[in-house]
């Protein structure tokens, strides 16, 4: 690969090649192209989270040389994940593409349409990431009982007041670890 | 089961009538006999517990002989949502409005684990954790999935919860009734409101929560296991 393309920089990591997120398309393109790979089944774009950077990872196979899987890993740190999207190269990039936002915030430039395709549009935070906190499903927030209030439903009042506490101490209900105990 | 309504009508002439061809009942076992003889469910399966609910809709265990053998496809026409499956909250506005758009009387059987808690999926990030928090339930059947022989049972159930409501007291008929409740909102870390405090409260003291906290968040994060080093050129390549 080297020789193909001079400069670029590949690290072979457990038989995936980990790329720089500039070299991605030209790699895809070759591998797709080249007589000798002719690799042209995308199968797979999943988002690793490592806890130091993000990875996304991709899965090729060939479908006239039946060979594969080849396995393409691009790394991106966490703060600032943006990777040139497959979409130009393999169509069927776009939905893989979109989870992989969705659940993991790595944002793919170029991609026609990236949305959240499992969370709603509006819900705030990367579900698969390891520092992900879901709520507290249990707890009524202020926003709750205004909500209930408006809609004409009673709320009992250790709930309310439990909601009122919460948004004075400017806490918000989150899940909870376990309590420290002896087992 | 307690059925308010038994008759008070001599059994021994009731059999003796019986022998002639007369038949003696009262007004409201006519009336529940009818509604939960032919209850019409509707076409509500969201995951795997809906395979459970074709297969018992099918030839062996046949749903049609309690009654139930037509599922409808409108809500409107419908008078029994089996909520088979699991409940997202993506999910969830649109099965209460579907709940507000079914005609009185109205029940709920919540199939499977998945509807009555949550299920395996307790600690998903999109997962309700029972539909009993936004809609009233009448029968929760357990399983996962349970079988169609469970859900002919919990069927059965419904059936004889219907026959022991008295036709003098059935909220249905009365003025300004609506059992319609509203549906919550997408909120940026979930949905608006969590749950719906006049249909349901949470536990007190949950053992679970206790234990393993909620969702599980024991552990100690570790770093994935290194195999190569980050920066230098080829290193180590996976042993093969």
């Amino acid at each position: 690969m080297e020789e193909r393309f001079p400069g670029i920089q590949v690290q072979i990591v457990n038989q995936g090649l980990v790329l720089k997120p500039g070299d991605l398309i030209r790699v895809a393109e070759f591998l797709k192209e080249s007589e000798e790979f002719k690799l042209n089944y995308l199968s797979l774009i999943t988002g690793v989270d490592y806890l130091e950077h993000l990875e996304s990872v991709y899965h090729l196979y060939s479908i006239d040389l039946r060979t594969g899987p080849v396995v393409l890993k691009v790394r991106v740190p966490r703060d600032n994940a943006r990777i040139p999207s497959l979409v130009s190269v393999f169509r069927g990039a776009e939905f893989q593409e979109r989870e992989a936002y969705d659940m993991m915030g790595i944002v793919y430039e170029g991609h026609p349409d990236l949305r959240r395709i499992f969370m709603w549009e509006g819900f705030e935070g990367f579900p698969l990431r390891k520092d992900y906190i879901p709520e507290d499903d249990d707890v009524l927030e202020w926003e709750d009982v205004e909500w209930l209030e408006r809609h004409n439903v009673k709320v009992p009042e250790d709930l309310k007041e439990h909601a009122r506490r919460l948004k004075e101490a400017g806490k918000e209900a989150r899940a909870q670890k376990p309590t420290e105990k002896e087992v | 089961m307690k059925t308010p309504n038994v008759s008070n009508i001599d059994q021994g002439l009731k059999s003796e009538l019986g022998k002639k061809g007369i038949v003696i009942t009262t007004l409201e076992q006519l009336y529940n006999w009818g509604r939960a003889g032919s209850i019409w469910p509707l076409q509500f399966g969201l995951a795997c517990c809906a395979i459970e609910m074709i297969a018992s809709a099918c030839g062996r265990y046949d749903i049609a002989r309690f009654g139930a053998e037509l599922f409808r496809g409108s809500p409107r026409q419908a008078d029994l949502m089996i909520v088979a499956g699991t409940v997202t909250k993506k999910m969830t506005p649109q099965i209460v409005r579907l709940y507000n758009q079914m005609a009185e009387p109205k029940y709920v059987i919540t199939m499977g684990a998945c509807s009555i808690a949550g299920g395996p999926f307790i600690d998903g990030y999109n997962v309700l954790k029972g539909i009993d928090r936004f809609i009233p339930v009448d029968v929760h059947l357990p399983g996962c999935p349970p079988r169609p022989e469970a859900l002919l049972f919990g069927l059965t159930t419904l059936q004889k919860k219907i026959a022991g409501q008295e036709i003098e007291k059935n909220e249905w008929y009365r003025k300004g009734l609506k059992r319609e409740y509203p549906i919550p909102e997408f909120g940026p870390k979930g949905l608006i409101p969590k749950f719906n405090p006049e249909i349901w409260r949470p536990e007190t003291a949950s053992h679970r929560r206790e234990r393993y906290g909620d969702p599980i968040l024991i552990g100690k994060k570790t770093a994935a296991p290194k195999f190569e080093t980050f920066g230098d050129s080829q290193v180590k390549v996976g042993t093969s």
